[in-house]
């Protein structure tokens, strides 16, 4: 075991970007889910 | 007589550990239980291709090499992470988004849980992994067998095996990583919050476009994960047409079945000794632990955080049932909730939760893959 700081250092960004995207992603699903949801009258 | 005598003598001991973690396998799917549908063909395959000079495994014999039926199936059905795929077929048939579509609200807590990957990723890359294999580590906290092979496949990581081995035990090991963990970060006061259930039926048009959908927006955001969630959703399509029910029942029972069977025998491809056993495999297990802790943390401190601003609190350990280990760490956490109120049922909020891992932990694969690919 080798401890590597400058690389844990270059994943912290990808931290930030992969748990926003998700993020992102999971409020657009949500989104498409309300809707379909809506326009079928699914949801009673 | 005198090959006999050769075959014996080139026993190695690291063989011999093989055979044993391959007994233990055994021993955790038959006694225990744990994912046997798995760990089992996994610990017998464990054993075969360590016997010495195993023909299952490609060989050497007098300079012409013969090609042994665990590399070819791995070939044929793990490199070009064709097996993973038909599992999702069978996966995606099984699930009932339906608890989702009426609360898809719960979907954020499916988000939150994938945490643990990307706080492991950094971990890996702390202890010295190169990028390549600490996102393959990483990915064990999707939690999501397929999901884990497919990236540690496509990353062509040199630690595939472990990183199973890790990712199926983990998850059979649920009932026993998740409660402790959310006792330490819930009070017994949030623990006992009630959650009413409203869910109402959904129409059958919603159910069928929900996969379709889902397919396009991963698609399009992670267009490297849309084989994984294109099948995943395409089962789940099979599952709701309707008029497709042989199909779906074909895919949740033989198709699903027959794959999960060969996967695990052909796994084994990457557990031979020289390959296993090495420090690093006890790094990716301990990696693999901290991956599924930490999903836990994820997904109950952003219940928490959510609790600071909505009037309907919500009980947070359904924070917890974010990773995609379905439909374990629902029945985990329904259990728990009535160990502290025997009258709070979180059943619903739980499946809804734990179902949008399942869609969650594909997506963070796919960013995974267009972070390192």
């Amino acid at each position: 075991m080798e401890w590597n700081v400058s690389r844990f250092l270059e994943t912290l960004p990808y931290m930030l970007k992969g748990m926003v995207g998700i993020f992102a992603v999971t409020l657009v699903i949500i989104a498409m889910i309300w809707l379909i949801n809506r326009l079928t009258g699914g949801k009673q | 007589m005198e090959a006999i005598y050769e075959n014996i003598f080139s026993i190695e001991w690291q063989q011999v550990v093989m055979w044993i973690i391959g007994g233990i396998l055994i021993y955790l799917a038959i006694r225990r239980q744990m994912e046997p549908t798995l760990l089992l063909p996994m610990g017998f395959g464990a054993i075969l291709v360590n016997l010495p000079l195993s023909g299952a495994v490609t060989q050497v014999y007098d300079g012409v090499a013969e090609v042994g039926v665990i590399d070819l199936l791995f070939d044929a059905g793990i490199a070009n992470e064709l097996f993973p795929l038909l599992l999702f077929i069978g996966i995606g048939a099984m699930i009932d988004f339906g608890p989702l579509l009426t609360n898809p609200k719960l979907m954020l807590f499916g988000a939150a849980a994938q945490f643990g990957i990307f706080f492991t990723l950094s971990l890996a890359a702390l202890v010295g992994f190169d990028l390549k294999d600490a996102a393959s580590i990483a990915i064990i906290g999707a939690a999501d067998g397929p999901t884990s092979i497919f990236v540690a496949n496509f990353f062509q990581s040199n630690y595939l095996g472990p990183i199973i081995v890790a990712a199926y035990s983990y998850m059979a090991l649920v009932p026993i990583v998740q409660p402790p963990v959310i006792r330490l970060i819930t009070t017994r006061q949030e623990r006992r919050i009630r959650m009413a259930y409203t869910g109402g039926q959904v129409s059958k048009l919603s159910r069928i476009l929900f996969p379709i959908l889902v397919t396009m927006i991963a698609g399009i955001v992670s267009p490297r994960s849309v084989a994984l969630i294109g099948f995943l959703m395409f089962g789940n399509l099979l599952r709701e047409c309707g008029v497709l029910n042989s199909l779906s029942e074909a895919a949740q029972n033989m198709l699903a079945n027959l794959v999960t069977l060969l996967l695990g025998l052909t796994v084994a491809a990457r557990m031979q000794a020289d390959a296993f056993l090495n420090p690093g495999t006890l790094l990716v297990l301990g990696l693999g632990l901290v991956a599924f802790v930490f999903d836990t943390v994820g997904g109950v401190l952003f219940a928490k955080v959510l609790n600071l601003f909505l009037k309907e609190k919500i009980n947070p350990m359904i924070g917890a049932c974010g990773i995609s280990a379905f439909p374990m760490s629902a029945r985990v956490i329904h259990k728990m909730g009535l160990q502290e109120d025997n009258q709070n049922f979180l059943l619903m909020h739980a499946v809804g939760a734990n179902v949008s891992g399942q869609i969650a932990s594909v997506i963070a694969g796919g960013m995974i893959l267009n972070f390192f690919g």
